[in-house]
């Protein structure tokens, strides 16, 4: 009996920890949106005054040829570290690693979409 | 002795005019502002995608942010200085070519008289949590070279992305840059370029790795194009 209400307990635990986390899309709306687009295509309002575009994250091709460690590292030191553009940013600063993974997560979403 | 208690009370009396003025206009800008303004801090502690809420800036550290004759001015003429809104997303819509701010969902500022102006700017100028932070600054307003300035905001540093450091010139979704040094104190543009994040944790600003110089040489281009506006 004390066993299941543990892990009752847990369980709720554990769903109201989930309810207050940011998930990888509501993450990626309030960082990355603005620039590459809220349908995540690389068209955001800010991409038409931009020196280079921003990656489309539904090309599920360009996207394949990223391992996730390359997108974390992307994330969290920004285009510098990979020898990209500037305009994006190195997030590192604002996000814990939990929510890049989050996020690298969510772009995977987003390149499969079209499969 | 009884002069003494005389002085006092007059003392308290005096004294208490304004502090019952001020609770007054604490009371009206909570009122009239926070359903839309965050004026105190807890925002902070709310998981991040409460920043998709945010119809307006939070002002719970308004008194380290701006000028005090800023606010007063743009309290009684409130012009639009963030061309996408507080939170970009919420007023961003597909097109042909590409997202555009749907200025439709925009809202307008509440126009205030002088009077309400002057005591609401007089009211937000208290409001400091971050005295700290800006006491730590070591900014002195100093020169740049146009060209430098210019280069560094965009080529180098990549700040054009969001903000626009003259009209119809960078991104939108960044409030615009070339009024900043009207609107805001030195210490608060140096500092906010510092270390964002130690403002508003939810900010969309990257916490940079820009060294103090650069942080200052930015600050200082601010300061440039912004006293050749009007």
């Amino acid at each position: 009996m004390k066993t299941l209400l543990l892990a009752a307990t847990l369980s709720l635990v554990s769903a109201a920890a989930l309810a207050a986390a940011d998930s990888g899309k509501q993450l990626y709306a309030v960082y990355c949106t603005q620039c590459h687009g809220v349908a995540g295509n690389g068209k955001g309002i800010n991409a038409a005054q931009m020196a280079v575009q921003p990656r489309d994250h539904t090309d599920t091709k360009e996207m394949s040829a990223r391992t996730d460690e390359e997108l974390f590292k992307v994330i969290q030191h920004g285009g510098k570290s990979i020898n990209k553009s500037v305009l994006m940013p190195a997030w590192g600063g604002n996000l814990k690693d939990d929510e890049i993974h989050a996020l690298v997560g969510y772009l995977r979403e987003l390149c499969c979409q079209k499969n | 002795m009884k002069l003494r208690l005389t002085l006092g009370a007059a003392a308290v009396l005096a004294l208490g005019v304004p502090l019952a003025a001020h609770a007054d206009v604490a009371g009206e800008v909570k009122q009239q502002c926070g359903s839309c303004h965050a004026l105190d801090h807890d925002y902070a502690k709310a998981p991040t995608h409460e920043r998709a809420e945010r119809k307006a800036p939070p002002l719970d550290y308004a008194g380290n942010k701006f000028r005090r004759e800023w606010l007063f001015s743009w309290l009684q003429n409130p012009v639009r200085l963030r061309p996408a809104g507080a939170f970009p997303p919420a007023h961003a819509k597909p097109s042909a070519d590409g997202d555009v701010v749907d200025t439709a969902t925009l809202a307008k500022h509440p126009v205030l008289d002088a009077a309400q102006a002057g005591k609401v700017a007089d009211y937000l100028m208290t409001l400091t949590p971050f005295d700290t932070l800006i006491k730590a600054e070591t900014y002195q307003p100093g020169t740049i070279a146009q060209r430098m300035g210019q280069m560094n905001f965009g080529k180098f540093k990549g700040c054009d992305g969001c903000h626009q450091d003259a009209p119809d010139k960078g991104g939108v979704s960044g409030p615009e840059l070339y009024t900043a040094w009207q609107r805001l104190q030195p210490a608060f543009i140096s500092a906010y370029i510092a270390q964002p994040a130690a403002w508003d944790p939810h900010t969309m600003m990257p916490v940079g790795d820009a060294n103090t110089a650069a942080v200052h040489k930015l600050a200082n281009y601010l300061k440039l194009i912004g006293e050749k506006q009007p």
